[in-house]
């Protein structure tokens, strides 16, 4: 804090006391919003500990009688936890194939002139804009042309036409951050173009290619739509899942509130591993 | 021996290099002198074979490489920006170019802790590049094209984003490193000052044309053209319209009635052969002064405009008719702006030109009186 010099003393202070005012409460704001974000949460986490009977019939911010039953129910009946498998399968499938994609796709963007090449760009782009539904019905008959109904590369290979732009767009804007140059340096010390770019250009656009995984990671885990209009039963994702648990004996709240909370661990863990080339890559303008 | 046989580079519709016939010897130091977008990368980028030419064939000891891919050209490159492979430390883009030509770890070592010794980064060879000063960086970047042991190296303005004193000292390193290995350099510069202080050979280049090729101080001492005159001049050149008459140089639009006292010079001997007629008569900025370079100095009145003080030396801007020229003098030198003065020129050292811009005759070689 700046302190200022002042011929008196009790001038002094009333500038100290008006400068301390400020950053004094100032934490209130953010704290109030935090705690509203974070309350759904809290009572997601609250509910997988509580039994469906204290659920339905008494409200207490803090578990009366705190049971793992449903997180047993989730981590030992297959139907559930298969969720999680076929829902970390295809994610992990169209991370992949995002960026093998679009990692040469955002080197060409960069580093080359051809007719067309902004307006392509920008389409790529668009195809960003337009909601999953609409996609939905084209791609059931597509895939069920192909026989590829319920498998976890149809949606991993859906789930691209999403996120294979933002991947592009996410990388070619670190790669435009790279001089020329150096991929002439290369070539001049003798490196061959696929050898300068895996050991040479990719470790330079490291931070890149973590925030393009990272948001193909986030958009894949938590669509629903697609995922489940192109699935039925073997590679049903979690988030589908969790949609039918209404049972004979009613909804099953407790088990639904675990199913939720074990699914905001993925993206936690991805956040927490990604957060600094996040900073980097807001830096750059591009995500 | 690199040979550019009517190379010519067009681009989207532009000339940047016209037709270039170039030839560089084994050994030699070679120096593109041009302002900025005077084509020199262009050229550059054309030797490493970066670029391939519109026309036109480049030889190398001989054989025609003009399509040859780079990599399989023994050239080294170092930029004006400091280029260096930001992941990976001082030692291994030093040993980058050794270690994709498949050399063992123990000769790679050896060469790339010799080189860092002459570079002076030893203490920095397992530090990342960026953390580096700028002199460090680029300093690794040469010691990466020398290390390649290239037989063209090429360095493009590699010290104009340094500061003075890194710039003073590299520039006066580099040629001894370099004539040690007998490749051809090339180094590009916009300094004039920079090519007399290499010395070597110098090409004057401007807009995509090679003016002159030839020793550096013969350039410098007998450029053909203007352009190249120019082009090795910093400050500017000072160049008037005169007409030559008999022995006498008259200012060319003197009108009527106008004192010819102050308006014209006695041609020297050295350009007492070229025709009577209009000239253009240019001079560095050194050879006009307060004080007589030799006793019969030729006198002109001119005007003071303005005075940039270095300390070592001013710059004294001062008008002649329809010309500005620019006028070094020792110390300060603190001249009261529009005022009349006179000045004498270096007559010895003129040089003129005529109306195609071509030289008419060339300053005599005398080593009396230094010309730097």
């Amino acid at each position: 804090m700046a302190t200022q010099q002042s011929p008196s003393p009790a001038a002094a202070t009333s500038v100290a006391h008006v400068k301390r005012e400020g950053p004094k409460f100032s934490w209130i704001v953010p704290l109030v919003y935090i705690v509203f974000l974070m309350i759904p949460i809290y009572w997601l986490v609250v509910i997988s500990f509580k039994s469906n009977f204290e659920v339905m019939n008494s409200f207490s911010i803090i578990p009366q009688d705190p049971t793992l039953r449903n997180y047993k129910v989730i981590l030992t009946d297959s139907s559930w936890y298969l969720g999680y498998v076929n829902s970390i399968t295809y994610v992990l499938m169209n991370m992949v194939i995002s960026l093998l994609i679009a990692l040469p796709a955002a080197y060409a963007f960069s580093r080359y002139r051809f007719v067309g090449d902004k307006h392509l760009f920008f389409w790529l782009l668009t195809n960003r804009m337009a909601p999953p539904a609409v996609f939905a019905l084209p791609f059931f008959q597509l895939y069920s042309a192909f026989g590829l109904i319920d498998t976890h590369i149809a949606v991993a290979l859906a789930h691209c036409l999403f996120n294979l732009p933002l991947a592009i767009w996410i990388l070619e804007g670190f790669m435009s951050g790279i001089p020329k140059e150096i991929d002439e340096t290369a070539y001049i010390d003798g490196y061959s173009f696929p050898k300068f770019f895996i050991k040479i250009f990719i470790p330079m656009i490291a931070s890149g290619i973590g925030v393009a995984a990272f948001f193909c990671f986030m958009f894949s885990w938590v669509e629903l739509l697609i995922a489940r209009t192109l699935t039925t039963t073997s590679a049903k994702p979690i988030s589908a899942i969790m949609t039918r648990t209404v049972s004979a004996t009613g909804m099953d709240w407790g088990v639904l509130a675990a199913a939720g909370a074990l699914t905001l661990i993925p993206g936690v863990l991805v956040i927490w591993f990604v957060r600094n080339y996040i900073a980097k890559g807001f830096a750059l303008g591009r995500v | 021996m690199l040979e550019l046989i009517n190379v010519t580079k067009v681009a989207g519709g532009q000339t940047h290099i016209h037709p270039t016939n170039l030839k560089l010897e084994r050994g030699t130091l070679n120096v593109l002198l041009g302002p900025t977008l005077s084509g020199k990368t262009t050229l550059l980028r054309l030797m490493a074979g970066l670029e391939k030419p519109t026309a036109g064939e480049v030889h190398f000891d001989g054989a025609d490489v003009t399509g040859m891919a780079v990599q399989k050209r023994k050239v080294a490159m170092v930029y004006q920006q400091f280029i260096n492979y930001p992941a990976m430390t001082v030692y291994e883009n030093i040993a980058s170019p050794l270690r994709v030509a498949g050399e063992s770890q123990d000769s790679i070592d050896r060469e790339v802790k010799k080189v860092a010794e002459l570079m002076r980064l030893t203490p920095y060879l397992d530090r990342q590049p960026l953390s580096l000063s700028g002199g460090q960086q680029q300093r690794t970047a040469l010691a990466r094209a020398i290390v390649k042991k290239a037989s063209l190296v090429l360095l493009d303005e590699p010290l104009a984003n340094l500061d003075y004193k890194l710039r003073e000292e590299l520039r006066a390193e580099l040629p001894k490193i370099f004539a040690a290995s007998g490749a051809i350099f090339v180094y590009a510069t916009t300094e004039p000052s920079e090519a007399l202080l290499l010395g070597g050979n110098t090409a004057t280049l401007h807009e995509g044309h090679i003016s002159q090729f030839g020793k550096t101080i013969s350039v410098y001492r007998n450029p053909v053209d203007l352009i190249s005159a120019r082009t090795f001049a910093d400050p500017p050149l000072n160049t008037m319209a005169f007409v030559k008459s008999g022995r006498e140089f008259k200012v060319a639009d003197s009108g009527p009635g106008e004192a010819s006292a102050h308006k014209s010079l006695p041609v020297p001997a050295h350009l007492s052969g070229i025709a009577d007629g209009p000239v253009t008569l240019a001079f560095q900025p050194h050879h006009i002064s307060l004080a007589a370079p030799f006793p019969s100095a030729p006198k002109l009145r001119v005007k003071t405009l303005i005075s940039e003080i270095a300390g070592s030396e001013s710059f004294v801007h001062v008008e002649f008719g329809p010309s500005r020229w620019v006028m070094i003098e020792h110390g300060v030198c603190d001249l009261e702006p529009d005022t009349d003065v006179e000045v004498y020129i270096d007559s010895r050292h003129l040089m003129a030109f005529g109306s195609d811009g071509k030289a008419l005759a060339a300053a005599p070689h005398d080593d009396s009186h230094r010309a730097g």
